[in-house]
C-alpha cells in the first residue's frame, strides 16, 4: 500500500488495523461525518486496508457540498448587482447552481471576490464605501463563529454597506434526520474533530444515549481516524452504546465557549435545507432580529427557491450512507472536478471528489 | 474551508477593536483574530479556522497538523499560498528547543 507507506506513523496505524481486525466478528457500518476524514480515508487507502466486516461511508459534512443551490443561484443574482461586490471562500465559486456558478457570474462582469476570512469581506467593506459588500457564509459550526463575528463587528463599527448572505448547518440535527430515516444503515458515527472542537461534546453524548447508537470524535490524521474506528468497534462488538473522545489533543468537553458566545449573540437555531438532503428542522442557524440590517436575505429580500438536483446526482443518496460515488453513472465522466454536477465534486473534501482524485483500480460499490 | 490549520502567534496588535495575532504559518504571516482565544500569547500555537483561531495547541501538535496537512495537499484551500510543495516544505515550523 503505497499510499500508507508515505505516512510516518504508519506502523501506528497497521498496529491498530491490526487490533479492529482481532475484535471485528460481525460487520458493521460506520459513518465518518467530516469532509476531511473523508478524504483521509481516500489519500491513504483506509477504506480498503480495514477489514472486509467494517465498511465506511461518508456522511455530510463538507459545507460546499450542502449548501443549497438556491443560496447560490440567489448569491449570483445579487453578484450580477451594479452596486453589489460578493464575497466569499474560495470553493464556493465553482459550486454550480440551477443556471451558473459565482465564477460565470464574475466572467459576466460581476464584482466576486475570492477570500479566506470574513475578516477580509469586512476590510473590502471599509476600503470600498461606495460598494454593498455581501459576504456569502457558509459552514459548519466550525466557521459558524467567525461568521458571527463579522456581523458583530460590522455592527461594533457601524459599517453600513455590509452583510451576510447566510447558510449555516449543524451536524446534530443531521445526525438525528439520518437516525431516523427507515432506510438508515449507519451503526455507530466518527464525530468530526474541528466542529466539536468549537461546539464542545455535550450534543453528541445525549445523541449516543437518546438514539443507543456509538458516537466517537476523531480527528483528521490516519492514526485518529483509525483509533476511533477501533473503539467504535470495539462498544459495538461489546453491545455497548456510548459516547467518546478520542480526539482529545483539540477538543474539550466544553467546546469554546467564547465562539460559542458571538453565535447565540448573532444567530439563533432555524430550520434550514440541506442539499441533497432538503429541509431539516432546526438545522441551521438564521441571523436575530436585532441584527437585522446585515442580513442580506432581509435586505434584498431574498425568496429560497430551492431548484431540482439533475436526476443524474445521487448526491443526496451518498450522504446518507446508501450509496457510494462510483454508483454514480456520471461519476468521472460527465461529473469531473473541472466540470461537476453536483456540489460533492467540487471540494476537495466531497466525497465524489476524494473517491475521484484518489481512485484506485479495483473501485468497490456497494453490494 | 473546512479545516483548522495551526499557526504560531509572533505578534498581538489591536485593530479595529479587535484583538489580531500576526500569526506565521510556514512562510507567511497572516492577521488572525484572537478573539475566541483571548488567553493566548506571543510565541503559542493556535489552530486557525478561517481567519480566526479556535483553539491552542502545543508546538509538537502544530508541527504534526501543519506537515500533515502538506501531505494530503490540503493546504492551498485555507491560506493565500500559491507555493509549490517544495517550497512549503522547507519553511515548516520548527519544534521550538528548550
Ligand atoms: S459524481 Fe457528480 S453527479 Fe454523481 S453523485 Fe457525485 S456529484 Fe453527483
Amino acid at each position: 500500500m503505497k499510499y500508507l507507506d508515505e505516512y510516518r506513523d504508519s506502523n501506528l496505524v497497521r498496529a491498530l488495523l491490526a487490533r479492529i481486525e482481532r475484535t471485528v466478528t460481525r460487520p458493521w457500518v460506520l459513518m465518518e461525518i467530516c469532509g476531511g476524514q473523508t478524504h483521509t480515508i481516500m489519500r491513504y487507502g483506509l477504506h480498503e486496508l480495514l477489514p472486509k466486516q467494517v465498511e465506511m461511508v461518508h456522511g455530510p459534512g463538507c459545507p460546499v457540498c450542502v449548501t443549497p443551490a438556491g443560496i447560490l443561484d440567489r448569491a449570483v443574482e445579487l453578484a450580477l448587482r451594479p452596486e453589489v461586490t460578493l464575497v466569499t471562500y474560495g470553493d464556493m465559486l465553482r459550486v454550480p447552481g440551477s443556471q451558473m456558478d459565482l465564477f460565470s457570474a464574475k466572467a459576466r462582469g460581476a464584482d466576486v471576490r475570492m477570500v479566506y476570512s470574513p475578516l477580509d469581506a469586512l476590510r473590502i467593506a471599509r476600503a470600498h464605501p461606495e460598494r454593498h459588500v455581501i459576504f456569502l457564509a457558509v459552514g459548519f459550526e466550525t466557521t459558524a463563529p467567525a461568521n458571527a463575528m463579522a456581523v458583530y463587528q460590522a455592527e461594533r463599527e457601524g459599517l453600513q454597506n455590509f452583510s451576510l448572505l447566510a447558510s449555516h448547518v449543524l451536524v446534530p440535527p443531521a445526525i438525528r434526520a439520518l437516525l431516523a430515516s427507515s432506510a438508515c444503515r449507519v451503526q455507530g458515527f466518527v464525530a468530526p474533530g474541528h466542529v466539536c472542537t468549537v461546539a464542545g461534546c455535550k450534543e453528541y453524548e445525549e445523541m449516543a444515549c437518546a438514539y443507543r447508537v456509538p458516537i466517537v470524535v476523531g480527528g483528521f490524521e490516519p492514526v485518529d481516524l483509525v483509533q476511533a474506528i477501533l473503539v467504535l468497534v470495539t462498544m459495538l462488538e461489546e453491545g455497548r452504546a456510548a459516547f467518546a473522545n478520542a480526539y482529545t489533543r483539540s477538543v474539550s468537553y466544553r467546546g469554546n465557549v467564547y465562539a460559542q458566545n458571538i453565535v447565540s449573540e448573532v444567530f439563533e437555531v432555524a430550520d434550514q435545507t440541506w442539499r441533497g438532503m432538503g429541509e431539516i428542522a432546526q438545522s441551521g442557524l438564521r441571523i436575530r432580529e436585532k441584527y437585522a440590517q446585515y442580513d442580506a436575505s432581509r435586505l434584498f429580500d431574498a425568496k429560497l427557491v430551492e431548484p431540482t438536483v439533475p436526476a443524474v446526482c445521487i448526491n443526496a443518496e451518498i450522504m446518507q450512507g446508501l450509496r457510494k460515488p462510483t454508483d454514480c453513472m456520471a461519476f468521472g465522466t460527465t461529473c469531473t472536478p473541472e466540470n461537476p454536477i453536483g456540489a460533492s465534486m467540487v471540494s476537495a473534501e466531497g466525497a465524489c471528489s476524494a473517491y475521484h482524485r484518489y481512485r484506485r483500480q479495483n473501485v468497490e460499490t456497494m453490494p | 474551508m473546512c479545516l483548522a490549520i495551526p499557526g504560531k502567534v509572533t505578534k498581538i496588535v489591536e485593530e479595529n477593536g479587535i484583538r489580531i495575532g500576526q500569526v506565521q504559518f510556514g512562510g507567511i504571516m497572516q492577521p488572525v483574530s484572537l478573539d475566541f482565544t483571548p488567553d493566548v500569547v506571543v510565541g503559542e500555537y493556535v489552530l486557525v479556522h478561517v481567519g480566526f483561531a479556535i483553539s491552542r495547541v502545543d508546538a509538537a501538535e502544530a508541527e504534526r497538523v501543519w506537515s500533515m496537512l502538506e501531505e494530503m495537499e490540503m493546504l492551498a484551500g485555507e491560506l493565500p499560498v500559491e507555493l509549490p510543495v517544495e517550497t512549503t516544505r522547507r519553511v515548516r515550523p520548527r519544534r521550538e528547543r528548550p
